[in-house]
């Protein structure tokens, strides 16, 4: 949950040559690409190509063109899409199966209620409005929570790495509060902060702040040093400005590690959230709030079905920014569309 | 100086000169914080026109030089004098950001001075063309080989228009055929663009093919041994590596690098 370098450079030899036919990409997983690609500046250059021969860049203009703009004939959008989602589907199934052989075979009939068949949870809950209506506005309030509280932790931990990272005295004085913060366990926290901000969705917005920042702030911290001594020496020859440096240099350089600290992030914020509402009975009811009364009232269809509901809410997030973090960074890293 | 007469050997180090020079190092010595001491008493003077290559055992202090010349070090002892309008630096791996397009990497030190966008763009697009990069400004350095991101680099180092080019070994990643290119392709640029060019290379026959001049220097702490002057006139023909008066000159920096290592 809280790797937070996992984009560190690893040896890798790899250099595929940026010919339209290797569809290579297409079978490492995306992590792996986008770990293979970020090597590029530090690995040796120099593999031989066609592509080098000056005495033909015309060739290679074409070829490379062709690359970037007609796509190589492949399956459709909506094939590939599926061939990305069977594995999670095929999880999905598995998970459905299990549950199924759980309930009906090992579960003595007295007994199934521990855990109903998914049809019959999610079903019975569906369709009693009495339950879903509040289930799906208590979530409707702790997704609020996570996203308000991830906001703040992103825009709260880039800035303190930043800090952080403009000096190194910055760095030496600001670090130890960073992991303080993450050090104390949340939930020796959590009713503290009941009792000075209340039990309010604010309270709750701080418990995500403080549960999400740190992945933020390291990751972040992380990617503003990964710019090699080299390109720093290059924008002091150029006598840039320690501005320029910061949004032309470490920044860009430091975007895949923020990508990766928000996802971290997110799935904390969504975690965060739901402490929040777990503790803070007395406040508005979060659907961890919920959690909590179903499963002191033994209501086990609404429990179950709440349940899948936060875990659909955190695969949501994190899918949610792992395209984005695609879409941003695949473009230099050699994500093909 | 006077127009030189014969085929011209570049003028040496040891000719005093009242023609401003682009870049004369005088008695630098450069001892670093941890006590290595790199460099010992060197002099070095360059002008336009003057292409000098540096060997020497690693560790001798080679790249030490080329970070006092270019500023971003400082020497313990002696002078540096630069009378440039425009450094440029170009390091032994490509050192391109793989944020930016390769148009957008040789835009970088204009956009970082400020200059506006369409002239910026221009002056990017006629160096791209110069390193003959013509149809690949739009891609990232991940999708191009070695060799062209070596060429953006120096397309990156000329868009300025530099009066003084440091190259610290800019080719000693690359494989033997993309070097020969680029050797060939660096000496056609040197010679349109005339700027003094100080190149930092283990190898002794580019260094004899590229230079007016081949600095021999000694292991740590590094001092400069032989100073020998390459005379033929550029551009030079590949064919000519394989001479016998390559190999006389080949033969006399390797002798002078082998007696001071
Ligand atoms: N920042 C530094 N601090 C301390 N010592 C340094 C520093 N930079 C270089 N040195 C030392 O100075 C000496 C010369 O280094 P330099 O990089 O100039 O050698 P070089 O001739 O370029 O070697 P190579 O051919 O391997 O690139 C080496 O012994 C090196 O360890
Ligand atoms: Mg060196």
């Amino acid at each position: 949950m809280t790797a937070t370098h996992a984009r560190t450079q690893h040896p890798s030899a790899e250099h595929a040559p940026a010919t339209p036919a290797s569809d290579q990409s297409q079978q490492s997983s995306e992590s792996d690409r986008l770990n293979q690609s970020r090597v590029g500046n530090d690995r040796p250059v120099g593999v031989p190509g066609p592509a080098t021969r000056p005495s033909a860049p015309e060739v290679e203009a074409r070829t490379l063109g062709t690359a970037s703009t007609t796509a190589v004939p492949g399956p459709p959008r909506w094939r590939a899409a599926l061939g990305k989602a069977a594995p999670i589907l095929l999880a999905l199934a598995g998970i459905a199966a299990i549950w199924y052989l759980v309930s009906y075979l090992l579960l003595p009939a007295e007994q199934r209620f521990l855990l109903p068949p998914p049809h019959e949870a999610f079903g019975n809950t569906a369709t009693n409005p009495a339950v879903m209506t509040p289930m799906l506005e208590a979530l409707g309030r702790s997704v609020s929570v996570a996203m308000i509280g991830l906001v703040i932790a992103v825009a709260v931990g880039i800035g303190y790495a930043v800090l952080m990272s403009s000096a190194g005295w910055a760095e030496r004085i600001l670090y130890p509060y960073a992991v303080i913060l993450q050090t104390i366990p949340i939930l020796a926290l959590v009713p503290l902060i009941g009792i000075w901000f209340g039990y309010g969705l604010g309270a709750r917005v701080i418990v995500c702040v403080i549960i999400a920042l740190f992945p933020m702030i390291s990751n972040t911290l992380f990617g503003l040093q990964s710019a090699s001594a080299a390109s720093h020496d290059l924008f002091t020859l150029n006598k840039a400005t320690a501005l320029q440096r910061l949004t032309k240099l470490k920044f860009p350089a430091a975007l895949p590690s923020i990508f990766t600290g928000l996802r971290n992030a997110a799935g904390l914020s969504v975690i965060g959230a739901l402490v929040g509402d777990y503790f803070f009975q007395q406040g508005p009811v979060g659907i961890g709030g919920l959690l909590r009364t179903y499963t002191l009232r033994i209501q086990m269809d609404a429990l179950f079905t709440a349940i899948a509901l936060t875990a659909v809410f955190g695969v949501a997030v994190f899918t949610l920014f792992a395209v984005l973090d695609r879409l941003v960074i695949g473009r230099w890293y050699g994500q093909r569309q | 100086m006077t127009a030189p007469t014969a085929s011209a050997p570049a003028p040496t180090a040891s000719q005093p000169d009242s023609m401003t020079r682009t870049l004369v190092l005088d008695g630098v010595s450069k001892q670093f914080a941890t006590g290595t001491v790199a460099l010992t008493d060197v002099d070095l003077h360059l002008r336009s026109g003057d292409f000098v290559t540096v060997v020497g055992p690693s560790g001798c202090g080679k790249s030490t030089l080329l970070r006092l010349a270019s500023g971003l070090d400082d020497v313990t002892e002696g002078t540096v004098e630069v009378n440039a309008h425009a450094t440029s630096y170009v390091f032994q791996e490509a050192t391109l950001l793989e944020w930016r397009t390769a148009a957008k990497n040789v835009e970088l030190a204009d956009e970082l001075r400020g200059l506006p966008t369409s002239q910026r763009r221009s002056r990017a697009q006629e160096v791209l063309d110069l390193v003959g990069l013509t149809g690949f400004e739009k891609q990232f350095p991940r999708q191009l080989s070695g060799g062209m991101r070596m060429r953006v680099s120096i397309a990156r180092a000329l868009v300025t228009d530099p009066d003084l080019a440091l190259f610290d070994e800019p080719f000693g990643a690359l494989d033997e055929i993309t070097r020969l290119r680029m050797q060939t392709e660096l000496q056609r640029i040197f010679q349109l663009k005339k700027f003094a060019g100080l190149f930092i290379t283990h190898s002794v026959s580019e260094a004899v093919y590229l230079s007016t001049r081949v600095i021999v220097m000694s292991g740590r702490p590094g001092q400069v041994v032989a100073d020998i002057p390459i005379p033929w006139d550029y551009p030079r023909p590949p064919e000519l590596r394989y001479s016998s008066e390559f190999a006389a000159l080949t033969g006399e920096v390797s002798t002078a690098l082998g007696e001071h290592s």
